[in-house]
């Protein structure tokens, strides 16, 4: 009896659980409420089955539960019974698989009036490129992938050049306007989900895939990697940004052709010499760093890194936290580099500098800091030197006050948390996983020893 | 005409040597149930270490980042270790070396299983495939993080955890695991066909040994694949080949593959991974069905339409693999074929749903502690049953494919549903295995914890799922379109788990206290028709029947048959000695 009860309490209450709770889809943005509609009728034709056949379980417990004297009947079949109810069960999947059929034949055939985008994932950042003026888009090629060309597209193929490349995880699309995104990975498995949408597909190193839609509604919209990619897996976030047309168009206007791309910008160091006079101040004149100024050792770090930061400083993703003292020191210092070429030179001159390690000012328990490294180094480097692919800089030798301090911002978040700084947000997820100073300081400790 | 005599005719000729020293009877034991044993123990403890994993993803989940052992590499070396465990480790095992060895000669009437040498080496086979598989906890570099579908590129290149030893020790472990079940599914199949006892038609045969003997089958025809792909996996890793390897860019450094699929994989891993589920799913059918017609005094409804179920979903099995691979970037026109073959799967499973349900109807139902798990079965299979039509509708899929509705889906249909049958399988033939009654408050409670502890685990999970959120994250982070609240959810998630695994106590000191002080068992406690429970001796000796073998006059459901003071009539029972009952004394 307490089974059929229970029973019972289980049908109504997970069929309240479900009209009541606050867990539920996440709105739609887009055009395919058919796959909501698809939804919504397999959950009216389960529900029903749901509710049904549990309460005649429930029923029957009840009615037939053992008595002394009772006889259970002797029934080995009952043909017909069987034969209705089989038919009946081939109406309802008919019913949930026929809906189901027509929305994937619309999702499969893409409009030819559909925009193309292709979105293009890698451990653990997305990027896109969109056709440019003449519509279409330049060949590429895995093994032509480098740093510099870093989309490995074809540079003798005339369709490339005018390509847009978009080396950020952020795309914008065009409000109301169909959208096929091409999807390619660079290296392992991805999946390109924005729950929103709706429609989510895999991203295969080797061919090509596509998904499309409509984007109903303008804003933002997260964009997560859905398919198992490595360790960091989780942190691979990206966003797709539906515009009304003006904003689309001066977005557009704003981003790199391919061959805009391809012109290296050389750094001067002379130039730059006069330019570090600045920075010298605090980051030393050999850019060796300061604890008394507060500034870190800048000799010896990637320029790539070096650039990316300045930049993040100057747009307002970096030092603008209130509690990001230093930060916010650096932010007007960033601002006295006014374009590209006088960032190029200073890091050129950055460049010419030696680089001694930094001095250790930090003690802890470097055995207990290499198990922590483990994770580090999947994308510092097991030695340290950092990996540009993964936008990771070097760690190795560099100063320790300093990047503790940045794991604690991190930690903290008082670092990495400005929605456009992904890969900030990355190092936010993992800077969450040390648990306190102590830790902090024997993974220090560790750093050291590289 | 072929001049074979069943082996049944044969026994007399048969010479039978009990073993005689420990050693052969309780390590290299060639005895069925020894075997059996050996495999459930070793199952069951492996599934302990598999959910001691679950419960540190848990701890992450609910409580992220509180505990410095879990970090994105233990992480998602917990989620592989633990996936691949509870399906092929402790679920495949436990069903088809388990019970498959301890079930199908008693229940057919047979003496042992038909190679008992090879029943042996499949035991020490797969013992030695769980200890490899072990030991890739301790090698440099820790398990394979890969997730349990070890899907390339990704598994073999940095980037993974345990790209050095991991996946290797995990690729060899699996090989060595599909040798042991082969050496034992071949047993299997043959003993069913060849050593049933006079009288023991397959239409005859109780649903237990259905299940486990098509389950066998399908393990037969779906490992190779798995094998193929482990040893393509290793020969991409170690030979140079590209078998599944594109050329591609791997954090900036070109590993030198070119020309491999990626999804070629795919199609190979869930070749096997689909009925698979059928593997595990279709023993537990079986079983079910016979505690069920047991436990309700009746006989189970729509005998032949449940085995022609069985064989209908078996077959199925095979047709519709790539729904698992809807986003994957196959052809998207496959989607409408797999699309289709999925629900039609619906339909003999629906049948088989019916037919439990109609089994208690009329019955005179005891609800004792087998019954129990096995009406929670029914409600938790119905559960991920129609969850399963929301997946396998491939339009669905796309936004619930990847998030946690996947992961409430699988756990519901084969993680709960079949560990509830094995729980409900084993109090029902405790008094046999052992000779001792469990004791039944303890096994209440520890239905009542399980039952109702799972379901406030995997009822809200599906609902993270509409929401969106991505299974396989080690953590959420601030993602704008979930509520805080999903975090609320998770955490009372991981309670539920933590009770839930705590409560699982209950069953083994059940377990181990019945065997030492429980009361002594009746040979047929619950007075029931099959052949297991007339064995002569309780424990069943070796050659389990004595000088003769049983002889079977009816089917294995004979319950509150008319005209019959007894509301059972054993298998072993004449028609001139009782009513004939559905055979009507004719053999099929």
């Amino acid at each position: 009896m307490p089974l059929a009860v229970v029973l019972i309490l289980l049908v109504v209450g997970s069929v309240i659980f479900h009209f009541v709770s606050p867990w539920t889809f996440t709105p739609l943005a887009s055009n395919w409420g058919t796959i909501d509609l698809t939804i919504n009728i397999t959950f009216i034709v389960t529900g029903i089955v749901f509710v049904a056949i549990n309460l005649f379980m429930a029923y029957a417990i009840i009615k037939y539960r053992y008595k002394k004297d009772a006889r259970a009947k002797y029934e080995p079949e009952n043909k017909k019974l069987e034969y209705w109810l089989t038919g009946i069960t081939g109406v309802g999947v008919a019913l949930m698989l026929a809906p189901g059929l027509f929305v994937w034949a619309e999702f499969v055939n893409v409009p030819e009036e559909a925009d193309v985008v292709e979105a293009v994932g890698q451990q653990w950042h997305w990027s896109y490129r969109y056709p440019g003026a003449d519509g279409k888009f330049g060949e590429v090629d895995a093994e032509r992938i480098t740093m510099d060309n870093p989309f490995g597209i074809d540079p003798a193929d005339p369709n490339g050049q005018d390509d847009l490349v978009v080396a950020h995880p952020e795309a914008h699309i065009l409000l109301d306007q169909p959208v096929k995104f091409l999807l390619r990975s660079k290296d392992v498995l991805h999946n390109f989900t924005v729950a929103q949408f709706r429609v989510k597909m895999d991203l295969v190193p080797g061919t090509q895939t596509y998904l499309w839609l409509t984007p109903t509604k303008a804003g933002r919209f997260e964009l997560l990697c859905e398919e198992l990619c490595g360790i960091a897996h989780h942190t691979m976030r990206g966003a797709i940004i539906v515009d009304e047309r003006a904003d689309y168009d001066a977005w557009i206007a704003k981003q790199q052709t391919f061959a805009e791309s391809q012109v290296v910008v050389v750094g001067n160091a002379d130039i730059g010499a006069a330019q570090y006079a600045i920075c010298g101040a605090c980051h030393g004149q050999q850019g060796e760093g300061s604890v008394a100024m507060n500034a870190p050792k800048l000799a010896g770090q990637s320029g790539w890194y070096l650039q990316r930061q300045i930049k993040a400083y100057q747009n307002g993703l970096r030092g603008v936290h209130e509690d990001d003292t230093y930060g916010r020191q650096m932010a007007p210092m960033a601002a006295t580099l006014f374009d590209d070429a006088s960032i190029a030179n200073v890091i050129a001159y950055i460049q010419s500098f030696p680089d001694t390690p930094a001095p250790h000012t930090i003690a802890g328990d470097a055995d207990h800091g290499q198990r922590l490294y483990r994770v580090c180094s999947y994308c510092h480097g097991k030695d340290g030197m950092g990996i540009q692919a993964l936008n990771a800089p070097r760690t190795a030798g560099m100063t320790d006050w300093y990047m503790a301090r940045q794991l604690q911002n991190f930690k903290d978040g008082v670092r990495g948390t400005h929605k456009q700084d992904f890969y900030g947000m990355q190092m936010g997820f993992m800077g969450a996983i040390v648990q306190d100073e102590q830790a902090i300081n024997d993974l220090m400790a560790y750093i050291n020893t590289l | 005409m072929s001049s074979y005599v069943a082996i049944a005719d044969r026994d007399h000729e048969i010479e039978h040597h009990d073993p005689q020293t420990f050693i052969r009877k309780y390590v290299w034991s060639q005895d069925h149930k020894v075997i059996a044993i050996q495999y459930g123990i070793t199952a069951i403890f492996v599934g302990l270490i598999a959910l001691g994993l679950s419960l540190m993803m848990r701890l992450q989940l609910g409580f992220p980042n509180e505990f410095e052992f879990i970090n994105p590499e233990s992480y998602y070396q917990f989620i592989t270790m633990h996936g691949m465990i509870m399906v092929i480790y402790l679920l495949t095992a436990l069903f088809l070396g388990g019970f498959g060895n301890y079930l199908i000669p008693l229940m057919c009437g047979a003496r042992d299983m038909v190679f008992p040498y090879m029943n042996m080496l499949s035991y020490w086979a797969y013992l030695l495939s769980v200890i490899i598989l072990l030991a890739s906890f301790f090698v440099p570099g820790g398990a394979t993080g890969a997730g349990w579908t070890l899907y390339p590129p990704q598994a073999i290149l940095p980037g993974t955890p345990g790209v050095e030893w991991g996946i290797l020790l995990m690729l060899v472990s699996l090989a060595v695991f599909i040798v042991a079940f082969t050496m034992g599914g071949l047993n299997y199949v043959t003993t069913v066909l060849q050593a049933r006892c006079r009288g023991m038609t397959l239409m005859r045969m109780p649903l237990s040994v259905w299940g486990i003997f098509i389950a066998t089958i399908l393990g037969l025809l779906a490992f190779p694949a798995l094998l193929v792909s482990a040893i393509m996996m290793l020969f991409d890793m170690n030979l140079g080949t590209s078998f599944f390897m594109p050329a591609i860019s791997s954090m900036g450094v070109d590993p030198g593959f070119v020309g491999g699929s990626p999804i070629l994989f795919q199609h190979l891993f869930w070749f096997f991974g689909h009925p698979e589920v059928y593997i595990v799913a279709l023993p537990a059918f079986g079983i079910v069905s016979d505690l069920l017609s047991v436990h309700a005094r009746k006989n189970i409804f729509g005998y032949r339409m449940m085995v022609w179920a069985l064989i209908a979903i078996g077959g199925l099995s095979f047709v519709v693999w790539a729904h698992h691979m809807y986003v994957s970037g196959m052809h998207p026109y496959f989607g409408f074929f797999f699309a289709t073959t999925t629900l039609i799967i619906a339909v003999p499973t629906a049948i088989k749903v019916y037919n439990w349900v109609l089994t208690l109807w009329e019955g005179n139902i005891h609800l004792r502690v087998p019954m129990l798990f096995a009406i929670g079965f029914i409600f938790t299979f119905i559960h991920g049953g129609l969850t399963g039509l929301f997946l396998g509708n491939v339009t669905i899929d796309m936004p619930l494919s990847d998030t946690y509705f996947v992961v409430a889906h699988f756990h519901m249909v084969m993680g709960v549903s079949p560990i509830l049958v094995v729980f409900g399988a084993i109090y029902h033939w405790f008094p046999k295995i052992t000779g001792k009654m469990y004791n039944e408050t303890l096994g209440k409670w520890h239905f009542w914890m399980t039952f109702l502890g799972t379901y406030a685990i995997y009822l809200p999970m599906h609902y993270l799922g509409f929401q969106g959120v991505p299974r396989r994250y080690f953590a959420m982070g601030n993602t704008d379109f979930l509520p805080e609240s999903a975090q609320a959810l998770n955490a009372a998630i991981t309670i539920s788990a933590l009770f839930v695994a705590a409560t699982q106590i209950l069953f083994f000191v059940n377990m181990i206290w019945s065997m030492k002080s429980g009361k002594k068992a009746d040979p047929n406690p619950w007075d029931a028709t099959t052949l297991e429970w007339l064995t002569p001796d309780t424990p069943p000796k070796h050659g389990n029947w004595g000088p003769d073998l049983p002889v079977v006059h009816r089917w294995a459901y004979d319950y509150s048959v008319p005209g019959y003071e007894d509301d059972f009539i054993p298998q072993t029972v004449p028609p001139e000695q009782a009513p004939a009952g559905r055979d009507h004394g004719v053999v099929d």
